[in-house]
């Protein structure tokens, strides 16, 4: 009996420690859940020295902000980039940050993103008014601010000296136009074998880079409410006729199958961003210009990348606040040394040049400071992919010699007009 | 009485052994499609995870897709095309291969040594040597023949695809024929010889109905396994040029993962189960017509 009773009373103590010690826990846990904040980043990059500067920032941050525990950078690879990123999203496993490119108008349409503009102006010594206009139309709702352009690259044309030089091929920059780079392109492959002019990651799929040409022609993917298709209209019906002789007529343009590249020596003109000059090996010499004027004149073409909230994250607040910290403008400086920023007091040549070996203060002047005020972007609308697959795939037909170029660019306009309606 | 009777017994021994198995089919078979008749029945933005029921509009929708015929006819001519080719090809090389000669052992293992290659390492491969300026025009060139731009017409893209994935996965057909045709018994080609069969007649009586089994069991995996292919339409063609190598499985990809379409997309994945499962029961059905074993 007595050791029955020993036994219930060593039962009974047991319990009570274990529940004591269960709500212990439980309540450690509740607190550390308040302070112990983890904030997760998906990047496209894996550049060792972009993650580095990157991990860096988010170590001084977490030094001021004891309740951050950690900040993760998440390099996924770009080709997927977004569709990894909306399956962590309907997942339920959304990053608190997200670099994102043409994602960005579903991201926004959606309300997916935490709107920036009140908490950055509220944010002493980050200078709101320090961005370039041009720069912020594209994550931008109704005045808000739904992502910060972190990079802001203008394309440009980047010319390989050596082989016009061996085709005894001459250009002036500053009266350059389509027709003299289409001459030359067309010379230098006849003379040489090598390819006139690429427009890189074209690759006859990624029918948007072309707008780096169009839009020197006068002509638009759909209308600026992006509700109609403008494909036919008699710009773009110019603009894809010169193309499409350029690749079928004079050879000035490599044809589809047809890989060539410039920064291998490949190609004696490429239309590329001007954060591409980092692939220059130094094995040719080479020229950087403004892209060359269309019959519509003179023009500039943007590619954007944002850094933004997502509203899914489990801690808006903290990675609103860290965005904040991140491009303020010390650190909107350090970015500026990989990517072109957005603020006006950092776009100079000189400034540009501090941390960029490859090129001069005057050509980053020309080929990105002075562009960048009146750029257009690269085109954009919600469901891009959908968009980019369907007019892929009408556009297939204008890549063969016989072409009926008015009718191919009409079926694109049937292929995406009723998403663009949407 | 015991309630742990023998035979209680040996059920419950039962249900343990295939409780692994039906484990596995339950959590990546029975509740997947469960779940992809749930979304197919809902629209659901993925970056909001906002879900409204919409009954069966997604299954309306296939009724009006406009690319879905052309999808359809690409699946059609590209798993008719990789299925003859393959168990054609497959048999063809088992016979040749059967008989004793010196190298029989290597040429068997060069047929099979692609299948253990990564299928994408393969198909990039490929995509380089069917460029325009790319290995097989230059060794086409070398003999005189100017060769198409592979991949950028619609007939020849669908050939390349075909002829990829028939030169990689034909050593798998190859090993299941060589291990059924040494299982036809040597004394019945003997007696045909006697009585004076030629080899054709030899091969269409004797061999062809012995190794039916295995026709079978090839068509069911070849079939089955040319409705899956992706990875090769998305490494090489991308579905393209126009819609020639958009084959089911990879506009199911194309809808459910890059346009976030998952309802429709998981409606896409519900036909094509459809597909496979009429296909596999048909042939399951015949085969109490042709396989020998079963008549």
């Amino acid at each position: 009996m007595i050791t029955a009773r020993k036994l219930l009373g060593a039962l009974a103590l047991t319990t009570a420690a274990t529940l004591t010690a269960a709500c212990g826990a439980s309540s450690d846990t509740g607190a550390s859940k308040a302070t112990d904040v983890k904030l997760r980043m998906t990047v496209w990059t894996s550049n060792e020295d972009q993650l580095k500067l990157f991990n860096s920032i988010g170590d001084a941050y977490r030094a001021e902000h004891p309740e951050v525990s950690s900040i993760t950078f998440e390099s996924l690879p770009f080709a997927d980039y977004n569709t990894t990123l909306t399956t962590q999203i309907a997942g339920g496993n959304a990053p608190d940050l997200a670099w994102m490119g043409d994602l960005s108008r579903d991201l926004i349409a959606s309300d997916a993103l935490v709107g920036l503009t009140d908490q950055l102006k509220a944010t002493d010594g980050w200078q709101y008014d320090d961005l370039v206009d041009s720069a912020t139309k594209e994550f931008s709702r109704d005045g808000k601010l739904y992502a910060y352009p972190f990079s802001n690259s203008p394309f440009a044309l980047y010319v390989n000296t050596d082989l016009l030089a061996k085709a005894g091929q001459k250009i002036d920059p500053k009266t350059l136009t389509w027709d003299q780079v289409a001459a030359a392109g067309a010379a230098v492959h006849a003379k040489t074998g090598k390819a006139g002019f690429v427009i890189r990651d074209f690759d006859y799929k990624s029918w948007n880079t072309l707008a780096t040409v169009w839009t020197g022609f006068g002509g638009s993917a759909w209308s600026a409410d992006g509700k109609t298709c403008t494909f036919d209209s008699p710009e773009m019906q110019r603009a894809f006729t010169f193309l499409h002789d350029a690749a079928f007529k004079t050879s000035a343009m490599p044809g589809p199958g047809t890989k060539a590249d410039f920064f291998a020596g490949d190609a004696a003109f490429t239309v590329a961003q001007v954060s591409r000059a980092s692939l220059l090996t130094g094995s040719f010499k080479f020229g950087l210009y403004p892209l060359p004027a269309g019959p519509s004149g003179k023009y500039a073409v943007l590619g954007q990348a944002g850094v933004g909230v997502l509203a899914a994250s489990k801690h808006p607040d903290q990675a609103t606040d860290f965005l904040a910290y991140l491009t303020n403008p010390a650190n909107a400086a350090k970015l500026a040394q990989f990517f072109p920023p957005p603020r006006k007091s950092l776009l100079t040549g000189a400034k540009l040049a501090e941390n960029n070996k490859k090129l001069t203060a005057a050509q980053l002047q020309e080929v990105v400071v002075d562009q960048l005020p009146n750029a257009v972007t690269l085109p954009n609308h919600t469901s891009p992919a959908e968009i980019a697959q369907k007019g892929k795939t009408a556009l297939d037909a204008l890549w063969k010699a016989d072409a009926d170029i008015p009718t191919v660019l009409k079926s694109v306009c049937t292929a995406i007009d009723p998403i663009l309606a949407k | 009485m015991r309630y742990w009777t023998t035979r209680r017994r040996d059920v419950l021994t039962g249900y343990l052994f295939i409780a692994p198995q039906l484990a596995g089919v339950l959590l990546f078979v029975l509740i997947p499609v469960g779940l992809a008749i749930w979304y197919s029945l809902n629209k659901w933005n993925v970056f909001t995870g906002k879900q409204v029921f919409v009954g069966g509009d997604h299954y309306a929708a296939l009724a009006s897709d406009p690319q879905l015929p052309s999808v359809l006819l690409a699946t059609v001519v590209f798993s008719g095309g990789v299925v003859v080719l393959n168990i054609t090809l497959g048999l063809l090389i088992a016979v040749l291969l059967n008989r004793r000669f010196r190298g029989a052992t290597f040429f068997r293992t060069l047929f099979f040594s692609p299948v253990v290659v990564s299928v994408v390492a393969w198909t990039l491969v490929w995509g380089f040597l069917l460029q325009d300026n790319g290995g097989i025009n230059g060794l086409l060139h070398a003999i005189g023949v100017d060769g198409p731009n592979w991949l950028q017409h619609g007939d020849t893209a669908m050939l390349s695809v075909i002829v990829s994935q028939v030169v990689r996965s034909v050593g798998v057909n190859m090993v299941l024929f060589l291990a059924a045709l040494q299982g036809v018994p040597s004394e019945l080609y003997e007696a045909a010889r006697i009585d004076g069969a030629r080899s054709r007649s030899i091969f269409a009586r004797i061999t062809l109905p012995l190794i039916s089994p295995t026709v079978l069991l090839t068509a069911i995996i070849t079939v089955v396994g040319a409705l899956q292919s992706f990875a090769q339409i998305a490494v090489l063609t991308g579905g393209g040029p126009e819609l020639s190598t958009t084959v089911l499985v990879y506009y199911v990809f194309q809808q459910a993962f890059e346009f976030n379409d998952i309802g429709y997309g998981s409606t896409l994945a519900l036909m094509l189960l459809s597909f496979v499962m009429v296909l596999t029961l048909l042939q399951w059905q015949l085969r109490r017509k042709w396989v020998f074993h079963e008549q």
